[in-house]
């Protein structure tokens, strides 16, 4: 007698499995969610308008952080200025223009152990080299610069990455029109790459936003505004410190509040930062059909 | 009527480094002819046409000896613009690959490459090469959406009108209609057809009846070698060597 | 490979063959029965002619799913194309050994009043080409082929021999000028079979023929 195939057959094992992988994902999101309310139940009251728009005062009696977002913001733009078309160019070089060989294995593996570095030792040779040789001392530049080293190779590889899934076709098909190289890579491997390079951007921002050890030694930790419109650009050769590196130095001095306030901003700012690439990486994919 | 030749191959050989794939090959294409290349996997015939428009180039070490003349020019010349080449002989290949961009983009492509920025003149030329195509009504209405949005048949009509937007003297063609479902590959011969009346066309089909419908004359190619060379109806009807026999009569792959 | 396809055309070639024996024996049955007035072996010939016309249908069947399935080209199309025809001349000689044998019904009730001598010698000459067109095409053979289209004269000639002899018996004897008439007729049929005989010859030539300088 054959099998009757409308017999249902109840295997143990299969609910076993199911029950083990339904507990480990409930987990690690109890986990998660767990995190994010504890920091928002104990920060979210330090959260006003006053906070975010003062400098910590003992003059004026003004309690706030205005000054450490106003740092992150210079070390994030300079640095991404200074990263973002090394790591493009690089990543370009290496895949469309290098042949395979020894020198792009070189240059491979080099920008792999840079990313594996941890950030401290950044932090010590950001301090050496720009602080000390180049006398740039504690400043928003020495941070920017240091953090540039840092994450490079990330953009570098994202780019690398996403010029790889990029179809043959696309280069056989504007060689066979005449294109030449520089012209193919403008006009189409750039733009068919861009969701990947938007990719490494942003997840290089996040590097720099979550950044304390390298920071620690290289940018400071001062916490005033700009004086003017000329101090905007001279504010980059004294020192700043970012929003990470206050709440260490706040949790440090016992002030939780202020620790847990800068947390919650923190967090938001991450969420900002994940709506963020998958709004662009839509908007700019052009490899959907629209 | 005498045909004038086009393409004249005169003992050509290739080298991927050690490799010797393409044997002493000398052939006359006729102009205003589809001229199409059979043989097995293998045998040379797609590397055989990426010489036509030195596509080869881009391949590290790739030795060519022998001449290709376009027009009484040898394309191997030390004179040779490659960019210039490749606007005079266009190519469409297996599988269709339209750049993921906009239809008009897309044909507009080429043009740009070669200088032109007038939105009049690039309109008409777009207009000008949908039509020649066979596609211009099916997408007028839908120019600035994105080709990768189009069914593979339009798209492969989408590249074939590319390459015509560069006002190409001969069109090469890699298997054109190998990755399309029958109805778009009888739409592209037919296409071919109208083609042929102003442009000189070469394909390589491993499809035999697409070979015998479609083409003037029809090349046999066999481990790198040209076997035989001839009008098609003879070819397949009166074939004289007992290879070009076996081949086509499938008593071997 | 295209092992099913290589078996077909043998299965095509066979059926030819086979079909070419049919009709080789339905003829020299007809020539016995006349030649022995034999109304017993003409109708059972008569009655033979219907398996030859289904043969006829067969092979044009397989012929035309041939064409259908494989597509051919080169020898296999050609060959393939002159099957086809080549059965459809095969089948009108089956026919004509058929007429034959009907006449022979009529005559054999009575005594022969006429000598059968050129008769016989068509008779014999027509067997022989038909004989030859279909070796032939077993052996691929293309002198074979062209004696026999070289032999439609001999037998054209006979034809009109028989035909000033029958005049002559029928101005001499009229009592037998209904066998005449009927024995003429028997002469053209045979006339008939060695024309079909030379259109099979040069099928086979068509067959044959693959264009190559030598």
């Amino acid at each position: 007698m054959k099998d009757s195939i409308c017999v249902k057959r109840k295997r143990v094992s299969d609910y076993v499995m199911y029950g083990l992988i339904y507990a480990c994902a409930a987990s690690s999101v109890l986990l998660l969610v767990g995190i994010i309310l504890y920091v928002l139940v104990k920060g979210a009251g330090q959260i006003n308008i006053s906070f975010l728009t003062n400098v910590t005062s003992v003059l004026r009696g003004t309690v706030g952080i205005a000054g450490n977002i106003v740092n992150t913001l210079y070390i994030i733009i300079i640095t991404m200025l200074i990263a973002t078309p090394i790591g493009i160019g690089a990543a370009v070089y290496l895949n469309e223009y290098a042949k395979p060989g020894k020198l792009v294995s070189l240059i491979e593996f080099a920008t792999e152990t840079l990313a594996g570095i941890p950030s401290i030792i950044f932090g010590l040779f950001g301090m050496m080299f720009f602080a000390q040789t180049l006398g740039l001392g504690y400043s928003l530049l020495t941070g920017s610069f240091t953090l540039t080293l840092m994450v490079l190779p990330l953009i570098t590889r994202n780019t690398q990455e996403a010029l790889k899934t990029v179809p043959d076709s696309y280069r056989s098909g504007a060689v066979g029109l005449g294109a030449g190289k520089w012209y193919t890579i403008r006009t189409i491997l750039l733009p068919s790459a861009m969701p990947g390079i938007i990719t490494g951007v942003i997840l290089a921002i996040g590097k720099i936003v979550g950044e304390s050890a390298a920071l620690l030694f290289t940018a400071g930790s001062a916490y005033t505004l700009p004086k003017g419109i000329s101090d905007i650009f001279t504010k980059t050769l004294s020192s700043g410190g970012t929003l990470t590196i206050q709440l260490y130095l706040s949790a440090q001095k016992g002030e939780f509040g202020i620790a847990f306030g800068i947390a919650v901003v923190l967090l938001v700012i991450v969420l900002l930062i994940n709506a963020a690439t998958k709004l662009l990486t839509k908007k700019f994919d052009v490899n959907r059909e629209k | 009527m005498e045909q004038k030749t086009k393409i004249s191959v005169k003992d050509l050989n290739l080298f991927y480094g050690e490799n010797h794939a393409l044997k002493n090959v000398s052939m006359d294409m006729k102009e205003n002819a589809i001229t199409a290349f059979i043989g097995p996997s293998g045998c040379g015939k797609s590397t055989f046409l990426k010489t036509l428009n030195r596509m080869n180039d881009l391949v590290d070490n790739v030795k060519i000896t022998g001449q290709v003349l376009l027009d009484q020019e040898d394309i191997y010349g030390a004179e040779v613009d490659t960019t210039t080449l490749r606007k005079k002989v266009g190519m469409v290949f297996q599988q269709p690959n339209p750049f993921p961009m906009s239809i008009y983009d897309n044909i507009a492509y080429g043009p740009r490459v070669h200088g032109i920025k007038d939105r009049h003149k690039l309109d008409e030329i777009v207009e000008e090469s949908l039509r020649g195509a066979a596609i211009f009504d099916e997408v007028k209405d839908r120019l600035k959406k994105s080709a990768l949005s189009l069914s593979g048949g339009q798209q492969q009509r989408i590249c074939i009108a590319r390459a015509l937007a560069v006002h190409p003297d001969v069109l090469l063609m890699d298997e054109p209609t190998s990755a399309l479902d029958p109805i778009s590959t009888l739409k592209i011969e037919d296409l071919m057809e109208e083609l042929k009346k102003t442009y000189t066309v070469v394909i390589v089909t491993h499809n035999m009846q697409q070979a015998v419908r479609v083409s003037d004359d029809t090349a046999f190619f066999l481990l790198g070698e040209m076997i035989e060379y001839g009008n098609t109806k003879d070819l397949f009807a009166y074939p004289q060597d007992k290879r070009t026999e076996d081949y086509i009569t499938g008593r071997f792959g | 490979m295209r092992l099913k396809y290589e078996a077909q055309l043998e299965g095509l070639n066979q059926e030819l063959v086979n079909m070419g024996s049919m009709i080789e024996k339905s003829i020299e049955y007809a020539v016995d029965a006349l030649v022995n007035q034999d109304a017993e072996l003409a109708a059972k010939t008569m009655k033979n002619d219907s398996r030859i016309n289904r043969e006829q249908k067969k092979i044009e069947s397989t012929c035309f799913h041939l064409l259908l399935q494989q597509q051919p080209v080169a020898g296999d199309l050609r060959f393939i194309s002159a099957a086809h025809k080549m059965v459809t001349d095969m089948e009108r000689i089956g026919d004509q050994a058929a007429d034959i044998c009907e006449i022979t019904l009529t005559i054999a009730k009575q005594p022969y009043m006429i000598d059968l001598k050129f008769l016989k010698k068509m008779a014999a000459e027509t067997i022989q080409m038909l004989i030859k067109s279909i070796e032939s095409y077993i052996l691929q053979d293309r002198k074979k082929a062209e004696e026999v289209i070289g032999n439609d004269d001999v037998v054209d000639e006979l034809f009109e021999r028989e035909k000033s002899e029958l005049i002559h018996q029928i101005q001499i004897n009229p009592k037998c000028s209904e066998q005449a008439a009927d024995m003429l007729m028997v002469a053209k049929y045979f006339e008939r079979i060695g024309d079909h005989a030379v259109n099979i010859a040069e099928w086979v030539l068509f067959a044959l023929d693959d264009h190559k300088t030598e």
